[in-house]
């Protein structure tokens, strides 16, 4: 790779970050290393596919396969994968600690941009491959890298024996690459082509145990659906080009003022980037394919679809807060449709049996959270969520792996079918898995918002910019649907409460259900359950102390245990002007306002706990098999308000029936090969039937033919005077 | 003098040419295209006296192009007599299309 610097001037060009190339290459080795394990092992061995590999009959919903009867031994490049795969990225995460530690000793005030090489220069068109580091993007590089290397090293031991290993990590790596393109791309368009790259990988490591058909699908329509998002964010570019005249953030940001303030071309643009928001970070109406992410295996869960690439959308209207603080409508948009986010996933979280689906719409919830951060200008608030989420969905993500992980070997030794993610299957395992148990309540907890642990002060930080922001601030002077933007907040505000106590009570019910009352695995599995080998458990550890720890970060100045606002001030350069520009000059609340506020964060996450352990009884429960059909209002969150089912019937019948109908038997079939094809042959023949006729053979028609021929042409060329 | 010739002319060729518009046998319709050949022989001779001695020049290549034809000619209507057993034009019409 070239390494061009452009900006030598600039304080970070002498230091570690003029490596900062490397944060990508790194992953990217490690998946042509993995990449080429892998084909190499299927040239011997044949395809890695489970099928092939010899599948047992064992086949649960989730295609978790762990249970190949006879194919307990690693794979033969198991040793260099394990090696290769996490490597590449604890040497990432080293690295960026040392850039990020530059950037502690430099003023920051203009990011630091480094010209890899010209990459698309059309016209008015220039776009450089350049790699931005400022610090949002370092901020989500060490989430990315940091995050990502705990989850590499579970995934060492969770997914040892599986015949897809090296594919697994070369497909892991891969992934990570285009998250810091992503995260360090210095335009819009190289942002999205790490934006459609972790789109790929997503649907890759989703479909990976894609002999099971449902896994498959599933893949197909996180990719479909994602689509529709990436449309919106591609017509948002078109239309940012067409009238700011550039897409590289630092032109964007100095020639986003010309636009009219709140104008039809600036709403427009934030709503259509919003929309593919919607799609790659899973809200209302483009959801719908987070929760189906889940046949992938769990580690894929908590990396691709908790922590990292679902934030992506979080992250771009974060970088285009100066967009979005210039569109308020759009900006009350984002708030709406995250709240609504918000609380509709929670409820339909409040009645999952699968583990994972229950962390799935948790993690749908967080993310409507985060919407609301970003949406009412508190672009820091947003990003704190981000972080912090990492952490404790991560945690929450790999516990369940690791619970799923336990089960599986259970159920594995007893020759035992039963699903191995339903919780109406698990209940006291807190007595096999102590260390999980703990975790795992510690991540509750911080997503519950109960102080000290890190979700307290991220989700209290969003709730209490979200009241300011409803009793003064740019976004309640203007009308959303003709409704005063202040109103509109405080619904905002009151669906996020309703949303937080609604997270406390479905996150302590699959505690509950999970770890506490009486197991209900089966007598025989009950000896074979046992905590996971420490190579799982320390990766969660980590998490664990990060997600009781991570509040530290951006700590409000009510609760000054620490430095107060390190995040805020370390993201000033970044979102300040937008966040004043949205925040006016109302400045705070007060401080009685503000510890009511806490204090009402605190008592509903209190209240929901209470509730969910008061009105529980895992006692209760009975296993999957036995357990009745809901009825009622449960039935209908069980089925997920039946949304998959609309969609089905409102989009994907009508298009089908159209496809089949309309461009299958009419466009394709009537007009195409019969019109078209079939027709033009038709003319030729009918065409050559008619000159045939003219050849009649007789010397004597010819003979007339010229003779009229001639006398024609005499009359024609003859003047008469 | 020179009109009339030139309406003699006229008058052999407008002969030939319903000849060979009407006649189905090759002989007649052969012996038409010759009568044809003639009358524009006749056209040429009479204008001479006008334009100079190049029309009966020309006279005397069209004679022999006239020869040299009714050589090939009629060996081509032997040799389809000897296959057809009829030189009827009507019955003549390999190249129908």
């Amino acid at each position: 790779m070239m390494t061009v610097p452009t900006s030598g001037t600039h304080a970070l060009a002498s230091t570690v970050a003029q490596f900062v190339w490397l944060l990508p290459l790194l992953p990217l080795i490690g998946f042509l290393i993995n990449g080429t394990l892998s084909l190499l092992a299927v040239a011997k061995l044949g395809p890695d596919d489970p099928s092939a590999a010899g599948h047992d009959a064992h086949h649960d919903d989730h295609g978790h396969d762990h249970d190949h009867g006879h194919h307990a031994a690693r794979h033969k490049f198991a040793g260099i994968v394990s090696l290769v795969g996490p490597g590449v990225l604890l040497l990432a995460f080293a690295l960026a600690v040392a850039i990020f530690v530059a950037m502690r000793g430099v003023e920051m005030h203009e990011p630091y941009l480094l010209t890899l090489f010209q990459w698309m220069p059309v016209g008015d068109l220039h776009i450089d491959a350049a790699l931005q580091l400022d610090p949002l993007s370092m901020v989500m590089v060490l989430v990315i890298t940091g995050v990502g290397s705990l989850i590499h090293i579970f995934s060492v031991g969770y997914m040892q024996d599986d015949p897809g290993y090296p594919r697994y990590f070369a497909y892991l790596n891969l992934f990570v690459f285009f998250m810091l393109l992503l995260v360090l791309g210095g335009n819009y368009p190289l942002l999205f082509v790490g934006w459609e790259g972790v789109g790929l990988c997503s649907y890759l490591l989703i479909g990976f145990w894609f002999s099971e058909k449902a896994n498959a699908d599933a893949g197909k329509k996180a990719f479909i659906v994602n689509r529709i998002g990436d449309f919106g964010f591609l017509v948002a570019m078109f239309l940012l080009f067409a009238n700011v005249g550039s897409l590289d953030f630092a032109g964007v940001a100095e020639n986003a003022g010309k636009l009219p303030f709140g104008g039809v071309v600036i709403t427009a643009i934030c709503l259509f980037m919003f929309l593919g928001c919607t799609g790659k970070s899973a809200q209302i109406p483009l959801y719908i394919w987070l929760p189906d992410a889940m046949a992938g295996p769990t580690p894929v869960s908590a990396l691709i679809h908790a922590a990292t690439m679902v934030t992506a959308g979080v992250y771009l209207i974060a970088r285009s807060s100066l967009l979005f603080s210039m569109a308020p409508v759009a900006s009350l948009t984002v708030a709406v449709v995250g709240s609504l986010t918000a609380l509709f996933a929670a409820t339909i979280g409040l009645k999952q049996w699968d583990i994972k689906k229950v962390l799935a719409y948790s993690t749908v919830s967080q993310l409507g959270y985060m919407f609301i951060g970003v949406g009412v200008g508190a672009y820091t608030a947003g990003v704190f969520h981000l972080v912090t989420h990492a952490f404790f969905k991560a945690l929450l993500f790999l516990g369940s792996g690791s619970v799923i992980f336990a089960m599986h070997r259970a159920y594995h030794a007893t020759h035992n079918h039963d699903d191995a993610q339903d919780m109406r299957n698990m209940g006291g395992l807190r007595k096999y898995m102590p260390v999980t148990w703990t975790l795992m309540w510690i991540a509750t907890l911080a997503i519950a918002g109960i102080p000290p642990f890190a979700g307290f002060f991220s989700k209290d930080e969003i709730l209490g910019n979200v009241f300011a922001r409803a009793h003064g601030s740019m976004l309640s002077e203007v009308t959303w649907l003709g409704v005063p933007g202040g109103t509109v907040l405080f619904v905002v505000w009151g669906l996020g409460l309703a949303s937080a106590l609604l997270t406390a009570i479905y996150m302590t019910r699959m505690m509950l259900y999970t770890f506490h009352g009486p197991n209900r695995s089966g007598q025989a599995e009950q000896g074979h359950l046992a905590e996971a080998p420490w190579i799982m458990t320390g990766p969660l550890v980590v998490l664990g102390i990060a997600s009781a720890a991570g509040g530290w970060l951006n700590l409000p100045e009510l609760i000054p245990i620490g430095p107060i606002g390190a995040l805020e001030k370390w993201l000033e350069p970044v979102v300040g002007v937008a966040t004043k520009r949205i925040a006016g000059t109302e400045g705070h609340e007060s401080v009685s306002t503000e510890q009511m506020l806490i204090g009402i964060a605190v008592a509903i996450a209190v209240v929901g706990i209470t509730i969910a352990i008061t009105r529980l009884k895992p006692a209760a429960l009975v296993t999957k098999k036995e357990s009745p059909a809901s009825t009622g209002f449960a039935r209908v969150l069980e089925h997920k308000y039946f949304v998959d089912e609309g969609y089905d019937a409102a989009i994907i019948q009508p298009t089908v029936a159209t496809s089949r109908v309309v461009l299958w038997k009419g466009v394709d079939v009537g007009l195409i090969d019969g019109l078209m094809v079939n027709g033009s042959a038709l003319a030729a023949r009918a065409l050559g039937w008619l000159g045939s006729q003219l050849q009649s053979g007789q010397i004597g028609t010819y003979a007339w033919v010229l003779l009229i021929g001639v006398i024609a042409l005499l009359s024609a060329f003859t003047k008469y005077h | 003098m020179l009109a009339e010739s030139l309406a003699l002319s006229a008058a052999l060729f407008a002969i030939g040419v319903v000849g060979v518009l009407t006649r189905r046998n090759a002989i007649i319709v052969f012996m038409c295209v010759e009568l044809m050949l003639n009358a524009v022989n006749l056209s040429f001779v009479a204008l001479s006296k006008l334009y100079g001695a190049t029309g009966q020049v020309f006279v005397i290549f069209v004679m022999t192009v006239a020869a040299a034809e009714a050589a090939v000619g009629l060996a081509i209507i032997i040799a389809i007599f000897r296959h057809k057993q009829t030189v009827n034009l009507q019955n003549i019409n390999l190249l129908r299309g």
